[in-house]
This record gives C-alpha cells, structure tokens and sequence, in this order.
C-alpha cells in the first residue's frame, strides 16, 4: 500500500483546529501551556465563536498566547488582565472574553484585579495556568510554591518563616458571590485533557448565559523551572500538587 | 442659545464625557476630583448613552479599565489626582507604547508624596517628560475654567484617535472644584458599532472577522530593531503633533517687554498682574501655553526679540521654566515664580515677585 | 459692574449655599460669575468660606487678595477678612459671637443679627436667606426675580416648596440690616 493510499479525508482521524495558528510554539517541550491553548483553540472552532472571543494574555511565559490563536488578543501588563477584562466585556456585553494567566500574574501582583473582577461578578472566563513557579523569569518562587520546593529565589527550598505560605487562591475565589463556576483541572494525559476541555467549554458557555464568573485553574507542570524531565514533572505533579492542589470542581451553579 | 449651567470644573468634566458620546469610564475616589464619578453615577448616562460607568478598585485597575475599552476602539476614560495619576504611570506607559487613545484627568494636588489635597501644579514634569517608563508622549491639555473643562473632554478625545495616543486634562483643584457658567455644547451621540469597526477595526480587538487575521494589541517587542523602529515612528508621530495641535492664548503681548508664562489657573491670576503692571506703566504680556505637549515653542520664540525678560509663574518648584529657558535659551533672562503647598499666590504678589528681578 | 465677595464663617452656616445661590442669581441676569470654595477637611465643621465673583466682562483670576465685600459669620473669618475689603468697600457681619468687632474706618460696615432673626422665623436653616438679604440691600446687583431663579436651579426640585421661607428670609435679612459705619 502506497502512502498516497492512507492520506485521504475519510481516513483522517485528526487535525489541527483552524483557531490554532500554524506557528510553532516557543514553550518549553513538556509544558502543558501547548495543551491549554489548543483546548481553548478547539472550544472557540466548537462553539463558533471565534469572531467573537477576544483574549488578554498576562505578562509570564504566556505573554505570546497572541502568537498561536487566530482571534483578537489583547496584551495587559503584569497582572491586570481581568482589570482590561472587565472594560472589554461591559463595553461589548455580546464578545466572549478570557483571561490567561500564571500563577505570578494572577495570584501574587495581580491579586487585587481578579479578587474584584470576580466579586463583581464580570461575565469573563479566566483561565489560571498554576506551576507553582516563575517560568519566564528564570524559575523563582511564585505564590503557589510549595513548601519546601526548590526555586531560584528559595534554594534551600521554600521556607514558611522566610518565605510564607502557598497560596490556594481558587479556594478564595471559590468564595466570592461573583463566580458561578471555579474549578481546578490538569491535562497531564488524554483523559485529563478532556475533562479539562469540558471545563472550558462550560466556562465559556456560562459567560454567554450571563452567570458571573467562571474561573478554571489548571495545575500544570513546568519541567524547564523544575528542572525535570517532562516524564518526572508530571510524575512529580501528581504526588506533590494534586495533594495540596486537589482537582475538581469547587463551585458551580 | 444653549443652557448655561453653574456647575463644578469636575462635574463639567463628568457631563462633558456623556455629551460627547463617551463609551465608558472606570475611576477610583480621591480628593480634589471625586466629583468626576460622582457625577456620572447620579446621572446614570448607562440609561442613556449606554455608557458604562465602574468604581474600580485602584487606580491601577482602573486605567487598566481603560486600556481593555481603548483595545476595542472605544472612547474610554478614567480621572484621578496626582497620587493616583503615579499609579497610573505603568497603564499610561503601555498605552502609548501599544498606540491607544483615551483619556486621563488630573486634577492635582500638592506633593510628593501624599502632600496635600489643595491645588498645585507639581505634575507637569510627570505629565509633559514621561511620568511612565519609556519614550513616549501625551497630548496634555491645560484647563484654564469650567468652560474649558467642558469642551476639552471631546477635543482630547479627538487628538486622541487622530494620532492613537493617550491623552491628558490636566487641571488643579482650583478649576475642578471652582463654580463657573458653563455652556453646553449639542449632544454627540456615541459611535455605533459599525462606526468603531469602521474608524478601527485595522488595529483595534473589535472581534476578529473572516476578512483579516486576529489583532494583537501588545506594547512587546523583544527584537531589537523591531523595537528602534517602533520607537522612531512614535516620535514622528509626536512631531506631527508638535507641528499641528498647539494651542496658546495671549494676553497684551503685542508691545509687551515683559512675558508671564502662565498655564492652567495661573494664567488666569496672571491676567490680573498684567493689568496691574499696565497700571504702572509696565509693558507686561501674557502667554499661556494651553497644550502643555505639544508646547507652544514656536510662538514664545516668535516674541522673545521684543522682550526684556520672561517669568515663569507656577504652583510648583520651577518645572515648566525649564522648556522656557531652553526656548529663550539665554538671550533674556528668565525668571521664576512659583508657591506650593495649595498656597495660591495673588496677582498683587506675582506682580511683586516680577518687580523685584527686573 | 465687577463685584468681589468673600463669604466667610462656620461649616454648617449655609456659606457655600450662600454663594451658591447668588452665583446663579448673577447667571439669571447673564453676568459672568466664579464660585470659589476652601475646601477639604474645612467641610467638616471648620471654617468655610467661598468666593464669589460677578461681573460684566470674563472674569480673570478667580483668587483674590482683596475684596469688594466680606460677609462675615464668625470670629476667625472677622480677624482674617477685615484688612483684606478694599478701601471704600463694605463689611457685612453677624454680631452673634463676636468679641471684637470691626474697626476700620474707610469702609461701610454693617450688622445684620441673623441668627436671632432665622430664630424669629423659625427657621435656623433660613439663616444664610436673611444675611443674603441683607447684602442685597447694600448692594442690589442682582434683582429678587432673579434670586428666585437663582433658588430654583440651585436647589433639588423636591424642595422647591420651600422658595417662598426663603424669599421672606431675604426680606427679613433686608429690613433688619443696620448700618454701623457709613461712609
């Protein structure tokens, strides 16, 4: 059998969604950023909406989201994503509007944006990509560092008296009267991905019905940060962040 | 003839947005411009217009606000006082980088610092050479009464999308919290969709159609050169604005020997004081530079040759005497005048103070 | 016509309102007019005073270091505005209060017992009414018809009903003025 035999449309088991952009990625290979974005890509093509779903990508290794999904995009300085967020979705009540965010844009500089774009209640999706790392900046500690993990900035492993807490900043959201739908999901393999495939496209969704906020958190790897395999690093995820970072869904009505 | 209405230089500013078809604006309370949202929220223009008016919770988040509703093409805007206006440097920086129009009023007040809630003019570094990171420009506006509060809301905006540039009111406390008659102009009303999509959909995330790829609004760009290059058509940008949108008024300078540059509410006193001067015998004339960028270079050049000396008169330290010296740029002394605190001096003593130096 | 007035005394005492109405009275009648307040933590109960300016021609600086008139309504407003009235000028004060009253001799200085006269009326709140009568009667520059106007744009509609206490507010403070050094 020749080869010109298999590649033919009935045999196509697979293709890239045309809300993708044919470019190739600057992540990291065995980051989990590549997943997230073609699960938000394919919920856009799904659901019809990419004339109508407009971005901001946040300051972190997510800066350039703009280069790989072919829809408006928005660029906010470092944390004030749900700020520009906010604005976009009053002003054009009928878009689909998201925020991407890290852990250090969301949960430390930009705290006081997404606290209060969810106590309002704004009807945007926010996507949180948590590695419990800095990845951009060369690996330093973020807000959802474990304890005792090793960082650029905690050496010797992070230390509750020099360093504070790990931060659960879902559970906090998971509290506030603005958010309809708060969730926290992984894509280390298939079955995950999907799962948090359909979390997105419920999020989404609920933006359209008008619901408040929906806020998904993805526990997600960072090999290059933690200086791992991409093989260890989800190993490694699922035996130290899911304990602390439990998935599943936290809110949703 | 229009209504004329006495009414707060902030409150001017609040009814100016909504006639002159405002999409939205985001603030955050501080003294001596509360009024501004006030204002707005009493008269509830999103039952109206459709505008959308937000209390957020910083002036961070709000000119963030801003930049999100300046991305779609919308007249967005936001006002705030010094503190709050430095909070502001980092959106403001961004804005001019990603080539977005708004607008920002400052009404300020004395610093550093927390300083004082009384007026000042001690912004105009911040506001004229950056105030942000970066090179980059405002179109600054300097309101002299309630009238000029009113109307420079729609001309800000105008310059604002004409050059795709942030721009600034930039008041003191004396204008927005001062009573004055003002006029109303007839109500514009806010663009359509089609209109924004028609002005901006080349730049602006209106929502991507099937005609054209997805829009990008990013200040980043991390190749160099690609950068330089942003940088040089920045600045000829600003040089098309220093070559067209001047504005100044002048007051007896036709024989003038002596020349008061005055902005803002100082140029008003210092009306006075050239009164005063005439009285005496003095030839004394007035400028006031009305855009602060673009600054009216030309014309204080223009008048230089006919003149003994020049006084700068300021709520400040001395800022603005800086671009005059460097207009005069030595062939006549100039001076400087100046009180702080949310002291405003008198005519009589701006008089005083000139006499004492020539 | 150019008239400068400062209105000084206690927060409470109507003294923005006050000047409020009277600016919009000068509007009425098409002047040019400026309302120029102290303000900040003085609201609260401190000294109060605003500035007001009617005039024929634009007005230029909206601050002054004399005035034409000063009403005064407390004792720091009287020991701060006296020797800031133009020679020739008038000073209008409430008495009530006051341990050393006015002395200057180059300008017209009148009483006007307004708070004891609001008490007549019944009405403490008419107090800032009966001293703009009072002014008023020194100097007409703006005419009654147009204070009426005046009244109805600056105050809420829901209060409207109360122009007519005000109006004989006016007329109180108009008789009850005395004259304590004409010039």
């Amino acid at each position: 059998m020749d080869i010109k035999d298999i590649i033919k449309p009935e045999n196509k088991v697979y293709g890239r969604t045309p809300v993708l952009k044919d470019n190739v990625m600057h992540y990291c290979p065995g980051c989990s950023h590549g997943t997230v974005h073609k699960l938000i890509a394919e919920v856009i093509e799904e659901m019809g909406i990419q004339d109508k779903t407009i971005g901001i990508s946040p300051v972190g290794c997510s800066v350039f989201a703009y280069n790989y999904l072919d829809i408006d995009w928005q660029q906010a300085a470092h944390g004030r994503a749900p700020a520009l967020a906010t604005a976009t979705k009053r002003l054009n009540p009928d878009k689909y509007v998201f925020t991407y965010q890290g852990d250090g844009d969301l949960a430390s500089i930009g705290c006081a944006e997404i606290m209060h774009a969810c106590s309002r209640g704004e009807n945007i999706v926010v996507i949180f990509i948590n590695n419990a790392i800095y990845g951009m900046t060369g690996g330093q500690m973020a807000p959802t560092t474990l304890l005792g993990m090793v960082t650029a900035t905690t050496p010797y492993g992070r230390d509750p008296k020099l360093n504070g807490f790990p931060l659960k900043i879902t559970e906090l959201i998971a509290q506030l009267e603005g958010t309809c739908y708060v969730t926290r999901q992984s894509v280390q393999n298939p079955a995950s991905a999907r799962k948090a495939k359909k979390a997105i496209r419920k999020a989404f969704e609920n933006s359209a019905m008008g619901k408040g906020t929906s806020f998904v958190e993805i526990v997600a790897t960072c090999n290059s940060g933690w200086k791992m395999s991409p093989v260890k690093a989800n190993k490694w995820m699922e035996e130290n962040m899911f304990p602390f970072y439990p998935l599943g869904d936290m809110k949703d009505r | 003839m229009a209504e004329k209405i006495l009414i707060k230089g902030n409150e001017a500013i609040a009814i100016a947005a909504i006639h002159c078809g405002c999409d939205g604006y985001f603030g955050y309370p501080i003294t001596p411009q509360s009024e501004v949202m006030e204002t707005l929220m009493k008269e509830k223009p999103w039952e109206t217009t459709g505008m959308v008016v937000l209390q957020a919770e910083s002036e961070t988040s709000s000119i963030n606000m801003v930049y999100g509703g300046a991305c779609c093409g919308k007249k967005v805007m936001t006002s705030s006082s010094s503190p709050g206006v430095s909070l502001m440097a980092e959106g403001l920086s961004y804005m001019a980088g990603a080539e977005l129009p708004c607008l920002v009023v400052n009404v300020m007040r004395g610093g550093p610092g927390l300083g004082t809630i009384q007026p000042s003019q001690g912004d105009y570094f911040q506001t004229v050479k950056g105030g942000g990171h970066g090179d980059y420009k405002m179109y600054v506006l300097a309101p002299a009464s309630g009238q000029d509060m009113y109307d420079f809301v729609d001309k800000a905006f105008e310059v604002a999308f004409k050059y795709r540039v942030p721009a600034m009111i930039l008041a003191d406390g004396v204008i927005g919290q001062m009573m004055e008659k003002v006029e109303f102009r007839p109500m514009k009303p806010r663009r359509t969709e089609e209109e924004v999509k028609a002005l901006c959909d080349s730049w602006a995330t209106v929502g991507k159609g099937a005609h054209r790829g997805g829009n990008t609004i990013t200040s980043l760009a991390l190749d160099p050169e690609v950068q330089e290059r942003h940088n040089i058509h920045l600045q000829a940008k600003y040089a098309k604005m220093e070559e067209n949108e001047v504005l100044y008024e002048t007051y007896r300078t036709e024989d003038a020997e002596h020349l008061i540059v005055a902005f803002g509410c100082m140029s008003r006193i210092c009306q006075n004081t050239v009164d005063e001067a005439r009285e005496k015998g003095i030839k004394m004339g007035l400028i006031r530079p009305i855009t602060l960028f673009p600054f009216p270079k030309k014309e204080i050049d223009a008048l230089v040759p006919q003149l003994k000396s020049i006084m700068s008169v300021e709520l400040n330290t001395g800022q603005m005497v800086e671009d005059v010296r460097q207009i005069a740029n030595g062939r006549v002394p100039v001076y400087f005048y100046g009180r702080q605190g949310g002291i405003i001096p008198s005519p009589e003593e701006v008089l005083e103070a000139y006499m004492k130096q020539i | 016509m150019k008239e400068e007035l400062i209105i000084a005394g206690f927060g409470g005492q109507g003294v923005l309102s006050m000047g409020k109405i009277l600016a919009y009275s000068g509007i009425m009648q098409d002047q040019e007019v400026a309302w120029m307040p102290s303000y900040g933590p003085e609201m609260r109960g401190g000294t109060a005073n605003v500035t007001v300016i009617l005039s024929d021609n634009r007005i230029s600086s909206p601050i002054l270091s004399k005035f034409d008139t000063a009403i005064i309504l407390n004792q720091q407003s009287l020991d701060k505005f006296e020797s800031r009235v133009k020679p020739g000028g008038l000073l209008i004060y409430d008495p009530n209060g006051i341990t050393r009253h006015p002395e200057r001799k180059d300008i017209t200085i009148c009483r006007i017992a307004a708070v004891d006269e609001s008490a007549k009326l019944g009405n403490a709140k008419a107090y800032n009414m009966v001293v703009l009568g009072a002014f008023l009667k020194m100097k007409p520059i703006v005419t009654m018809e147009n204070v009426v106007k005046g009244l109805k744009k600056s105050i809420p509609s829901r209060h409207h009903h109360l122009i007519p206490m005000n109006e004989e507010a006016i007329n109180v403070g108009m008789q009850a003025i005395e004259i304590v050094n004409q010039l």
